[in-house]
């Protein structure tokens, strides 16, 4: 079955039943494998995607909420054109991951952050993060750097 | 050739002597070829800047490739915090040996790279003698990370990103319980997929990724298994653990005490990797062989248990390295290589990509064994004047190839059974398993130290960070603060008192300096102190914890200083102590794997709950300059961190936690045992 739906601006068009996960559909469908499968439960955040300017879990989004909604950002979405979103910039500058498995989401979830609180302090940047997780144990380096993206001239 | 030359070729060489193993030219670029891999602790920049200064390059005019078993050199395991140790030296090597031959990069670069790609590529790196060293010129700045441009991008990096022509995704069914056999299995109409099955062994292939997940999903609903394995009381680990029947590893004997005036029982539960993203292999058969992509720690064993397991020649399996999420020891990488072998084995010709569900990656990865140990000491006037020390275990390792064993999972489904033996302990020489650590650093008199790791276990357990460190290094340095309290004495006072190793007393004074040790903290707040030198030929490492608790243990802050030799990229070897300490934060206040007598009933993350960013304390790490030799700094903090904790909950509640891990409930449960 057809499906239209829109990504990082762009309309597409899919072949796959509407209940098929969006996190699915990016990576097999359509070459976007920036968002990550973790654990198909919406539980962990690293298949965090844009779904109306909210985050949500792509993994337990499925394709026909998709194409109802205004448009889908994903990671790669957000530095189109080449130009890397301040969360990115600052988290490179912080060398603030290990493994970055989960940093794909992180990057959405903050960039979701940054657009409705421009100037998170770390408490609230902590607070928008509780639903991603992080092994690695690289937390305190990506709560200073969404700090730092959000300082950023 | 000089004899001299040969006598000071790094063991690593020895074993991989051809130069065409480690380095060639393509496009004007110099690729160095390594046997260690990336598994998220940004080993090939630290490699990348050692190999440059070698060579006299400029780290960008190179390229690291991920390890390949045809093409590369074997390095062994990526494992143990040696890699630098190991891999450092032959690199250096490497380098100095090109220099040699090519007079070094006098000229411009071009020219340069130039005469090293007229190199022959069967040089033997035995028999030239290397130029002396040339100066550090990337070793020991903060290089970035090589890797996280593509991770921060959201670029294709993993495993499970890889698309060749001809994919197929393939998933597998794993048993109901540890030990179960499959009984039977309705004839179900899957579109889109085959399955696959061996035995108890179950799997489907599929050109969609979004059949396969629905096709297992309905298969593991058609599918009814026998009962399989008893497993332990998880509230009664330490009495299973000690039932036996064990293998001994005797470690010291020097007539300790018998009857000793202080003695105390600690424990740890089963823990489990957790890496965020689920194990995932991909394999492919052709005429010519097998080939293996895999996250692997040691890509060299795998091939080998693969062949083994399967009846090829060594020479018919080859394997590579491609990256996945966080790995810390020996997770289901391995097997998750081997379940894409029997699934593509299926398939000629197509290469098969399987991944782990979340859930089988939370119970069927191999586990952190479950751990108790009981000390005993005597204090004679306020020094300790004897030791004894027991502890109890599974075994520390199941990797590829151990005890003779192919010891990958799908294996012991198969209708012709490889079945996998009990694990067990890397030897003394490589720190042990069980007795990591249970030597303590400290001058304490006549010592009795044993392990005991019992050898009849339903459950797969094997190497994770530290392995028998983490509880060993809790245990002593919980007894330490316990013995100082008798004695009347300042935990790091007593502590000193009892080092006669500058280098570990100047980690303790200065993690204690740093942390305001001493100094007044509000009610309900704590600072505890833990050390180990980690396999006691290994980093030396300090952390003072600070906590707070109220219906919770709330990590506030860690202050780790480390001594790890010269420091090779200090903001990696930052951000590894940074981690290690903050993992080891979660693992010591939160987890436990959980199991009913059938099953591990934690299968998803918020029955297996890990630490999150709200509890992520603030960790400031200091490093001690020097330039002895480089040693691995990812391991160091995470028994430290655990007794530091545990420490400052007794300072801050007058009350000692000896199980891990520190929940609320176990704060309550030591309260009332202490009333």
């Amino acid at each position: 079955m057809s499906q239209r739906l829109t990504v990082n601006g762009r309309p597409r068009e899919v072949e796959a039943s509407e209940d098929t996960p969006l996190l699915t559909v990016l990576r097999d469908e359509l070459g976007l494998v920036g968002s990550r499968f973790g654990c198909g439960q919406g539980l962990c955040g690293a298949c965090l995607v844009l779904l109306d300017g909210v985050a949500v879990p792509s993994c337990q989004t499925p394709l026909s909420q998709a194409a109802a909604s205004a448009g889908v950002v994903t990671v790669e979405g957000l530095s189109e054109g080449g130009t890397p979103h301040p969360v990115q910039t600052a988290l490179l500058e912080g060398q603030a991951a290990q493994c970055g498995f989960c940093i794909s989401g992180i990057v959405v979830r903050a960039a979701a952050l940054l657009a409705t609180n421009p100037s998170p302090t770390g408490d609230e940047v902590a607070e928008a993060l509780e639903r991603n997780l992080c092994r690695c144990g690289v937390q305190r380096r990506i709560i200073d750097a969404v700090v730092a993206a959000g300082s950023a001239p | 050739m000089t004899s001299s030359a040969v006598a000071t070729v790094p063991l690593h060489i020895t074993g991989n002597p051809r130069l065409g193993t480690w380095l060639s030219v393509a496009d004007g670029v110099v690729v160095v070829h390594v046997g260690k891999v990336e598994l998220g602790q940004g080993i090939l920049t630290a490699l990348a800047q050692i190999v440059a200064d070698a060579l006299g390059l400029p780290v960008a005019a190179l390229r690291m490739r991920a390890a390949h078993t045809a093409d590369g050199p074997d390095e062994g395991l990526t494992a143990g915090s040696l890699s630098v140790l190991q891999a450092g030296p032959a690199l250096r090597h490497v380098g100095a040996v090109v220099r040699t031959l090519t007079g070094g990069p006098a000229g411009d670069l071009t020219d340069y790279v130039a005469r090293i790609a007229a190199l022959d590529p069967a040089t033997d790196l035995c028999e030239v003698a290397p130029a002396a060293a040339g100066p550090a010129v990337a070793v020991g700045l903060s290089e970035d990370r090589l890797d996280l441009p593509d991770k921060v991008l959201g670029r294709p990096r993993y495993l499970a990103d890889l698309r060749p022509e001809g994919l197929l995704h393939g998933r597998v069914l794993r048993p109901a319980a540890p030990g179960a056999s499959l009984v039977s299995l309705a004839d179900l109409d899957l579109p889109g997929v085959q399955v696959v099955r061996d035995g108890s062994f179950v799997g489907v292939v599929g050109e969609r990724e979004a059949d396969v997940d629905v096709a297992i999903a309905r298969l593991a609903a058609a599918a009814t298994w026998s009962e399989g394995h008893e497993l332990p009381d998880e509230d009664d680990l330490s009495a299973w653990l000690r039932a036996g029947p064990h293998d001994e590893i005797p470690v010291l004997d020097e007539d300790g005490p018998s009857a000793p005036g202080h003695v105390a029982t600690y424990s740890k539960p089963f823990l489990v990797h957790a890496s965020i993203a689920p194990s995932a292999g991909m394999a492919r058969w052709t005429d010519d062989g097998l080939h293996v992509w895999s996250h692997s720690q040691g890509i060299h064993g795998l091939g080998l248990a693969v062949a083994a397991a399967l009846g090829l020649e060594p020479d018919a399996v080859t394997v590579e390295h491609v990256e996945n999420a966080g790995c810390y020891g020996h997770n289901a990488a391995d097997d998750a290589a081997f379940d894409a072998v029997l699934l593509a084995r299926a398939v000629p010709g197509r290469p098969v990509l399987s991944r782990w569900s979340r859930t089988d990656e939370l119970t069927w990865g191999p586990l952190s064994s479950a751990m108790t140990a009981t000390i005993g000491a005597d204090l004679v006037d306020g020094r300790i004047n004897g030791w004894s020390y027991d502890v109890w275990s599974l075994g520390h390792t199941a990797r590829p190839g151990y005890s003779g064993a192919p010891g990958l999972l799908a294996g012991a489904h198969l209708a012709d059974p490889v079945t996998l033996p009990p694990p067990t302990d890397p030897p003394p020489v490589a720190g042990g398993g069980t007795t990591r650590n249970a030597i303590p650093g400290y001058e304490v008199g006549p010592r009795h130290i044993a392990g005991h790791r019992r050898t009849n276990t339903p459950l797969r357990t094997s190497a994770m960070r530290a392995l028998g460190a983490y509880l060993n290094v809790f245990a002593i340095e919980s007894f330490m603060d316990e013995l100082a309290l008798a004695a009347g004495a300042d935990p790091v006072d007593f502590r000193l008192a009892h080092l006669d190793d500058d280098r570990a007393a100047h980690v303790v004074r200065r993690a204690a300096e740093l942390a305001g040790w001493g100094g007044t903290l509000p009610d309900d707040t704590g600072r505890g102190l833990g050390f180990a030198r980690y396999k006691d030929k290994g980093a030396w490492c300090a952390v003072v914890a600070e906590v707070a608790v109220d219906h919770a243990v709330h990590v506030r802050r860690l202050t780790v200083v480390a001594d790890i030799g010269l420091v090779v990229n200090p903001d990696g070897a930052r951000n590894q102590l940074e981690g290690g300490a903050t993992q080891a934060t979660s693992w010591t206040t939160t987890e436990r794997v959980r199991l009913d007598r059938r099953r591990i009933t934690s299968d998803d993350w918020e029955t297996y709950p890990i630490l999150r960013f709200a509890d992520a304390p603030l960790v400031e790490v200091e490093l001690v300059e020097g330039d002895a030799p480089s040693l691995g700094a990812g391991e160091a903090a995470q028994g430290p961190t655990a007794a530091a904790i545990a420490n400052a909950v007794h300072d801050a509640l007058g009350v000692r936690v000896r199980d891990l891990p520190l929940t609320a409930d176990a704060v309550v449960r030591a309260i009332e045992a202490a009333e």
